[in-house]
């Protein structure tokens, strides 16, 4: 009976903990984005570098591509 | 207790964006730098939310230069409202592109928050009595273009 009620609040305690931990939580806005959309943040801004990874991941996977995405960092359109 | 988690995230950010019909924010009571125009006697805003690194406003500038040229005269009003972090971001996008057309900036990002655009560019048409009658999220070119013309004349026709 004891042992029943301290796993109930050890529940109720994890669940209120990570409902205050989960605040921190936040959304980017789209007019915050500026950083974002900086050309350093791209993934595939150093060709050699893209190159030399699409090489060991062909090596390793037996297969190419699929990287893209579209838009960019800023999230527009 | 995910969902606990997720209810408390996504409430953070309950601001809505005005839709038709709804009126749009005195925009002229937010801290806006640079030139305010006077909208009284406009028949139809366009008040668009754009930044520098944003590729589609680019695409944008000139078809709003156009627009501004074509309808100026008969009522219409471009307002286009920044909301960069840098102001010398903004003059650098200025100068390059030179707009015909009213450009302020949304210094504290307060305006852009208080209608909460969900995606850039986003531009609100509003009618002469300032009440959202379109909303336009991200900008498609010649399709967009299209689009304002059409609700600029329809605007237009209407009887005060």
């Amino acid at each position: 009976m004891k042992q029943a009620a301290v796993r109930r609040a050890f529940c109720a305690g994890a669940a209120l903990l990570s409902a205050f931990l989960a605040g921190g939580c936040t959304t980017v806005q789209p007019w915050q984005r500026g950083n974002l959309a900086d050309y350093t943040m791209r993934a595939d801004r150093d060709a050699l570098h893209t190159a030399m990874s699409e090489h060991v991941y062909f090596s390793r996977e037996a297969s190419s591509g699929g990287r893209g995405v579209g838009g960019g960092g800023c999230g527009c359109n | 207790m995910l969902w606990l988690a997720l209810g408390i995230c996504a409430g953070r950010s309950a601001v809505a964006t005005p839709q038709p019909g709804q009126p749009f924010p005195d925009w002229r009571a937010y801290e806006l730098a640079g030139d305010v125009p006077d909208t009284q006697a406009a028949k139809v805003v366009i008040v668009d939310f754009w930044a520098s690194w944003c590729a589609p406003c680019k695409q944008s500038f000139p078809i709003y230069d156009q627009l501004q040229r074509e309808y100026g005269a008969k009522g219409v009003v471009i307002v286009a409202v920044n909301i960069d972090d840098d102001p010398r971001a903004m003059q650098r996008f200025l100068d390059r592109l030179r707009p015909g057309f009213a450009v302020v900036r949304d210094v504290a990002q307060k305006l852009v928050a208080a209608v909460a655009v969900p995606a850039m560019p986003t531009a609100f048409v509003l009618d002469r009595r300032g009440i959202v009658r379109f909303v336009h999220e991200g900008f498609f070119g010649e399709r967009t273009r299209a689009e304002y013309v059409a609700e600029i004349e329809t605007l237009l026709s209407e009887n005060p």
